[in-house]
C-alpha cells in the first residue's frame, strides 16, 4: 500500500472514535493467542521425569499438536522452562541463572513431585531443595513421580489458558487486574481447549 | 618458550606475516578449557564437564558430578528394607526394575528366604523388558545425539508397546516399583503373557528396521568406527562394565557369570566383541536386544502356577552381617550392599552404580579425539546421571 | 575355586590377614599400612588374579572409619573382600589404590567426599558431589545439617 493511499484510508478514522481502546484489547487477544500456541520449552531435565517428557515429545502423545513445538538447546530462545526433576543444592545457582538467561515473556512448570515440593526427598535428605519454587516462581504446578505424558499436557493446556488471559500493559498481574471475561464452561471451555478465543 | 603476545591488545599486532605466523602457533600451543554442562543436551542430564582443548582436539576431560546428588544411600539409613525399594527406583530410572531386584535379592539373602519359581520367572521377564525398554531410548538418544532425529521417533514408538505391558501388570510405566522384598506386590495381569508374544512378533520385525535406519548409514559409520578406543586392560582396570565394556571384550555380564532369578534357566549368548570403539558399543546393544528377545521367548510359555510372594513379616530385621548382591542393570553391573546391625533399618547401605564407573573411564576414552567424537562416545556410554550421583 | 581353597593362597601371601565370618564372600581385614602392598599382590599374583575392583565403601564405625574393597578376578570369577580401617576421625589417612586398579579413583573420591578419609598418593584428590563451600562429612554418623527435616 502505497503512503498517500495509506492516509486516505477510511479505517483510520476509526481510531479516532470514542472506545478505540477495543484495539488494545483485539492486540492482546492476538499476542496472546500467538504466544500460548508456540510456547517452545528449554531441553532441561536433571531425572526420572525428562523420560516423561521425552516421550511427551515424542510419537504417540506429540506434544507439537499444542503449539510446543521444538526443545530449545539455548534458554535465550526459550520460553517455557519445564523443571523435570530434582533440584539439588548444588544445582539451584545453575537453575537460577538458566532461568535468568531466558527471554521475557518466560514461564516455569514444575513438573513431578521433586519440583513441586521435593518429593519423595523431603524428609532425611541434606541436599535436595523442597520444590523449585523456593528458586524461581512457577506458574503450574505437575504431581507425580513421574507424572504421565498426559499429566505434562494438561500442564501446558492450563498454562496456556494463563498466557490467554495476559495484557500487553501489565503482563504478569493480568488474570487479577484485568476484568473477568464471564466463561461459560458449556461452551467457552471447549473453546479455551481447542485454542479458539 | 617463546614470548607471549597478549592477544587482548589485537591493535598493537602488526599485519607482518611474521607476527601473524607467531600468534597463530601460540594460540595452537595454548590449551582452551571449556564448560560443557550442566545443562546441556548431549550430556543426558545434569553432568558438567570441563574440557581442555587443543584446536579441536581433546586433550583432558574432568567430569564434574553431584548435580543431582540427593544423598539416597544417607536417606536409605533411615528407612525400612520395603521402603528402600522406591527410592532405588530413583538411582538409574531406566533400569528400575533391576535396582529394585538387586535390593530385594540381597534382603531374601539375608533371611534366607526362598521366592517360589514363578516370582523368579516374572522378575526375569520384567527385567528383560525394561532392557529392551531401556536400549531402545538409548538407541533413540545416540541416533539424536548424531543428527537422526527419526531414530527418536522410531524408537519411542516401539518403547511405548513396552510401557503399555508394563503399565497393565505393574501399574506404572517408568518406576514400576514391582518387586517388595519375598516376591512381587501383586500377580501378573492376565493379558500379560499374551501381549508379551504380541510384542515380541512385533519387535522382531521392527528391529531390522532399525539396523536399515542407522546402523548402515554413512554418517553413522564414519562418526562411530575406529573412534573412541576402550583396550581390554584399560576396561578391567577401570570397572567399564556392561555393553560398554563388552565390546572391548570384558566378559562382565552377571546373568552369565553369576546367575540369579530365573537366568539360569534360559539359554542366552552373551554378546563380546573385541574391538573396543563406539561402533562397536552401539553394536553390543543392537545384538543384546535380539538376545532379550531370545530370553523372553524361553521363559514367558513356561510361567509356573504358584503364590506371587513368598510370607514375610511385616517388619523384616536383618540378621546382623553384611551381605552383598549384583545384577546385571541396562548399563552394566549394578550391586547393593547391605551392612545390618539386627535393626529394622540398614546400619550402612550403597549402591554400586554402574554409570560411576563407566564415567571414570571417559577421559581415556575421548582424549585426543575431536570435540564433535566426545558426543559420540558419549552417547555410546549411554550414561544415565542420577544413579552417577545417588 | 571355594573360599576355602582362596583362604588359603592367601594365608600363603599374607599371614597377617585376618578372615571373619561371611557367608557369601571371604572376607578379611588388613591393617591400613599393609594394604597397599597386599593390593598389589593380589592382583600381581598368577594364581589369585584380582584385576576388576568393582566397588569401595566406605563405613562409619562410630569408634573407627573402614574402607571396603571388592575384588573379582575376570579369569577365575572369584570374589574377595578387604576391609581396612583407621581409627583416627581428625585426620583419617589410608593408602590409595589408584595405581593398581584405575577405577579406584573416583571411588576414593568419593569417600574421600562423603566420609573425609584422606587417601595418600591420590593423584587427584578433588570434591565429587557436594558443592564447593560444604562444611562437614555428611556419611558420617555424627554429621548434623539444619537441610535435614527428619522423620
Amino acid at each position: 500500500m502505497k503512503f498517500d493511499e495509506f492516509r486516505d484510508n477510511d479505517s483510520l478514522e476509526l481510531f479516532k472514535k470514542p472506545g478505540g481502546n477495543i484495539l488494545l484489547t483485539t492486540i492482546d487477544d492476538i499476542i496472546d493467542w500467538g504466544r500460548s500456541n508456540s510456547i517452545w520449552p528449554l531441553t532441561f531435565a536433571t531425572s526420572c521425569c525428562g523420560i516423561e517428557m521425552m516421550a511427551t515429545g515424542a510419537s504417540r502423545h506429540d506434544f507439537a499438536r499444542f503449539g510446543i513445538e521444538v526443545y530449545r538447546a539455548s534458554p535465550r530462545q526459550a520460553d517455557v522452562i519445564v523443571v523435570a526433576g530434582t533440584i539439588v543444592r548444588k544445582m539451584a545457582p545453575v537453575l537460577k541463572r538458566l532461568y535468568d538467561q531466558m527471554s521475557e515473556p518466560k514461564y516455569v512448570i514444575a513438573m513431578g513431585a521433586c519440583a513441586v515440593s521435593g518429593g519423595p526427598f523431603y524428609y532425611n535428605s541434606y541436599s535436595v531443595v523442597r520444590g523449585v519454587e523456593e528458586v524461581i516462581p512457577v506458574d503450574v504446578y505437575i504431581p507425580g513421580c513421574p507424572p504421565r505424558p498426559e499429566a505434562l499436557l494438561y500442564g501446558v493446556m492450563q498454562l496456556q489458558r494463563k498466557i490467554k488471559l495476559e495484557t500487553m500493559s501489565d503482563p504478569r498481574t493480568a488474570d487479577t487486574q484485568r476484568p473477568k471475561k464471564e466463561i461459560d464452561p458449556e461452551t467457552d471451555f471447549n473453546n479455551y481447549q481447542f485454542g479458539i478465543r | 618458550m617463546t614470548e607471549l603476545i597478549n592477544v587482548t591488545e589485537p591493535d598493537k599486532l602488526t599485519d607482518q606475516p611474521e607476527d601473524q605466523d607467531k600468534l597463530t602457533e601460540q594460540l595452537e600451543e595454548q590449551e582452551y578449557i571449556i564448560n560443557m554442562g550442566p545443562q546441556h543436551p548431549s550430556t543426558h542430564g545434569v553432568l558438567r564437564l570441563v574440557l581442555s582443548l587443543k584446536g579441536e582436539i581433546v586433550k583432558n576431560i574432568q567430569p564434574h558430578c553431584g548435580y543431582i546428588h540427593r544423598g539416597i544411600e544417607k536417606m536409605c539409613e533411615r528407612l525400612t528394607y520395603q521402603q528402600i525399594i522406591h527410592l532405588t527406583d530413583r538411582l538409574d530410572y531406566l533400569s528400575a526394575h533391576h535396582n529394585n531386584e538387586a535390593v530385594c535379592l540381597c534382603v531374601e539373602k539375608a533371611l534366607e528366604v526362598e521366592v517360589p519359581e514363578r516370582v523368579k520367572y516374572i522378575r526375569t521377564i520384567i527385567d528383560e523388558l525394561g532392557r529392551l525398554a531401556s536400549h531402545q531410548l538409548w538407541w533413540c538418544s545416540f541416533g539424536m545425539d548424531l543428527g537422526a532425529l527419526t531414530a527418536f521417533f522410531y524408537g519411542l514408538r516401539d518403547r511405548e508397546k513396552i510401557l503399555d505391558i508394563f503399565e497393565e501388570t505393574t501399574g506404572s510405566r517408568l518406576l514400576q516399583s514391582y518387586n517388595c522384598p519375598g516376591g512381587l506386590m501383586n500377580d501378573i495381569h492376565p493379558n500379560f503373557q499374551k501381549r508379551v508374544k504380541e510384542f515380541i512378533t512385533y519387535f522382531r520385525k521392527k528391529l531390522p528396521e532399525y539396523d536399515e535406519l542407522l546402523t548402515g548409514n554413512v554418517i553413522l559409520m564414519e562418526r562411530t568406527k575406529g573412534v573412541g578406543f576402550l583396550s581390554l586392560e584399560d576396561a578391567i582396570s577401570y570397572g567399564v562394565t556392561g555393553p560398554s565394556g563388552r565390546a572391548s571384550g570384558f566378559a562382565c555380564d552377571v546373568r552369565k557369570h553369576h546367575p540369579y532369578s530365573a537366568y539360569d534357566k534360559a539359554e542366552f549368548k552373551e554378546i563380546l566383541y573385541t574391538t573396543g570403539d563406539t561402533f562397536h558399543r552401539y553394536k553390543a546393544r543392537i545384538d543384546e536386544m535380539w538376545e532379550s528377545m531370545k530370553i523372553l521367548e524361553q521363559l514367558i510359555d513356561n510361567i509356573p502356577e504358584g503364590d506371587y510372594s513368598a510370607k514375610m513379616k511385616p517388619v523384616l530385621r536383618l540378621p546382623e552381617g553384611e551381605y552383598y548382591q549384583r545384577v546385571e542393570s541396562c548399563r552394566g553391573e549394578f550391586g547393593v550392599y547391605i551392612i545390618s546391625d539386627g535393626n529394622k533399618t540398614p546400619y550402612r547401605i550403597k549402591f554400586r552404580s554402574p554409570n560411576f564407573s563407566n564415567l571414570s573411564a571417559l577421559n581415556i576414552i575421548a582424549r585426543n579425539f575431536k570435540i564433535a567424537d566426545l558426543i559420540a562416545i558419549g552417547g555410546s556410554l549411554d550414561l544415565v546421571i542420577p544413579d552417577i550421583d545417588r | 575355586m571355594t573360599n576355602d581353597q582362596l583362604k588359603e593362597k592367601i594365608t600363603a601371601i599374607e599371614p597377617e590377614a585376618v578372615f571373619s565370618e561371611n557367608k557369601q564372600y571371604l572376607t578379611l581385614s588388613i591393617p591400613k599400612e599393609k594394604l597397599f602392598a597386599f593390593a598389589e599382590k593380589l592382583k600381581g599374583s598368577e594364581a589369585l588374579k584380582f584385576d576388576f575392583l568393582f566397588n569401595i565403601t566406605g563405613v562409619d564405625r562410630q569408634k573407627s572409619l573402614e574402607v571396603v574393597y571388592h575384588l573379582d578376578s575376570s579369569v577365575y570369577r572369584h570374589v574377595l573382600v578387604v576391609k581396612t580401617e583407621t581409627t583416627d576421625r581428625e585426620n583419617p589417612r589410608i593408602d590409595s589404590v589408584c595405581s593398581i586398579w584405575h577405577t579406584a579413583e573416583f571411588h576414593e573420591r568419593e569417600v574421600f567426599e562423603l566420609f573425609g578419609i584422606k587417601f595418600n598418593n591420590h593423584p587427584d584428590l578433588r570434591r565429587l558431589l557436594l558443592e564447593d563451600d560444604h562444611v562437614g562429612y555428611p556419611f558420617r554418623k555424627d554429621y548434623v545439617d539444619d537441610n535435614i527435616v527428619q522423620r
